[in-house]
């Protein structure tokens, strides 16, 4: 017997989702900021403050000798300062031959200690999760592994996960190409040792000339790149050994309209990884949310 | 005597701190642009393409703060002012464009990569 959360709030999150979206995309807004194309790197990019940047994860998988999944997550991304992004998530997601749920939410922020540009720039990042049979995949840490996901949900709930994570991200910009190094550290707050993981990306657009006239799909709306991410153990045990990672290309393309669409078939690299996830994104980028809301009400 | 080294320690904070606020103020970012970076020339002054795909650059990424027409908005200052249009070489507005001024709430553009960012400051110049 599925419990009440299970039945009705995957169902209610993809409606709200639904009537969200032709009200979101429908706003004037002529932004076209080119997002990076990362899914489970962050780079040194900041929101811009007073922007509201909402944005859907998702990644599909089929672990080794269990169902397929689909994880997604809804992001409200804000910037309150321009040294200060706030973050805030809600995730789900489905398993054939099992069920859709709810699995919780994060909370993040990324602070940036240097106001200028340098060859590296750093930003400080903390999250708080609870969540419980996640399968968003945004972040692999410890020994995180396929067989991880051949837990049934109705019991891989009964595991609450409260987790403090921190990340160190290093992002440089060097001649149009974006690189980006991510060192993770998460705690399970009930006492599991502190776990490591590690996320690079580059990226770059097609081309770095604006063309003088508007286009859908010029060269400078679509951004590629790749994305390397896994394990690095734990506080008992340091390194690569039973850990998953994975590689693989991405890329995304904005629309006139300002919709960045993001795709990437990203590949496990050893026994321990799932052997293929496609992961793809949607995210709008609404400016000066607050305003919008003073205006309206003068 | 203390309360002399008093007095003068508490200057020293008002003129300190009206130091920082001076420099905190619209245009101070000038004053901290390296000679060799104001001195940069803009590959694509005067171009009419350049300006019009700087135009196109503005309107997304521009506008929203200091308006469809640059002038400025109630918190975000005009890019038709005498600061901007006179004052500041191609090469210094390159240099605000790359580093920002968070501390204004203008952010890093450095992600639109230096072609683009010549673009936009094309465009700008052009209003004068």
């Amino acid at each position: 017997m599925k419990s009440f959360r299970a039945r009705i709030l995957p169902g209610r999150m993809i409606g709200w989702a639904l009537l969200l979206l032709p009200v979101i995309f429908s706003l004037h807004s002529k932004l076209s900021a080119q997002e990076y194309p990362y899914f489970v790197t962050y780079s040194q990019e900041m929101e811009e403050p007073g922007n509201l940047d909402l944005e859907s994860f998702n990644v599909q998988g089929n672990p080794r000798g269990g169902n397929s999944f689909l994880g997604s997550d809804l992001e409200f991304e804000y910037g309150l300062k321009g040294w200060w992004t706030t973050e805030f998530y809600l995730d789900g997601q489905v398993t054939q031959n099992e069920s859709a749920i709810f699995t919780g939410f994060r909370w993040e922020n990324r602070f940036r200690p240097l106001p200028r540009e340098h060859w590296i720039n750093p930003v400080l990042y903390v999250e708080f999760e609870d969540t419980s049979a996640d399968k968003t995949l945004r972040e692999v840490v410890g020994h995180d592994a396929n067989d991880d996901f051949l837990v049934p949900n109705w019991l891989a709930r009964e595991d609450k996960e409260r987790e403090i994570e921190l990340k160190l991200i290093l992002g440089s910009n060097v001649r149009g190409w974006n690189i980006s190094e991510n060192f993770i550290a998460e705690k399970n707050l009930a006492g599991d040792p502190w776990e490591f993981g590690y996320a690079l990306g580059v990226s770059r657009p097609l081309s770095l000339i604006a063309k003088a006239h508007e286009c859908a799909f010029c060269l400078e709306k679509f951004r590629v790149g790749a994305e390397m991410y896994g394990g690095l153990g734990d506080a008992d045990g340091f390194g690569l050994h039973d850990t998953s990672q994975y590689l693989g290309p991405t890329m995304n393309w904005t629309s006139p309209k300002g919709v960045t669409v993001g795709f990437s078939p990203q590949f496990g690299l050893n026994n321990y990884s799932i052997p293929v996830l496609f992961r793809f994104s949607v995210s709008y980028e609404i400016e000066q949310v607050i305003d919008r809301f003073r205006r309206g009400a003068k | 005597m203390k309360r002399r080294t008093g007095t003068c320690l508490a200057s020293l904070l008002v003129l300190g701190s009206c130091v920082l606020l001076f420099a905190g103020s619209n245009g101070a970012w000038m004053a901290e642009v390296p000679p060799k970076d104001r001195t940069r020339t803009n590959p694509y002054a005067n171009q009419p393409d350049a300006i019009a795909a700087g135009h196109r650059i503005f309107v997304d990424h521009c506008a929203h703060c200091h308006g469809a027409d640059a002038d400025g908005t109630k918190k975000r200052p005009s890019l038709r002012s005498e600061h901007v249009q006179q004052e500041a070489t191609d090469g210094d507005l390159h240099w605000l464009l790359v580093n920002g001024n968070r501390a204004k709430g203008m952010p890093s553009w450095i992600k639109l990569g230096d072609p683009e960012i010549w673009q936009v400051i094309s465009y700008v110049k052009s209003l004068h």
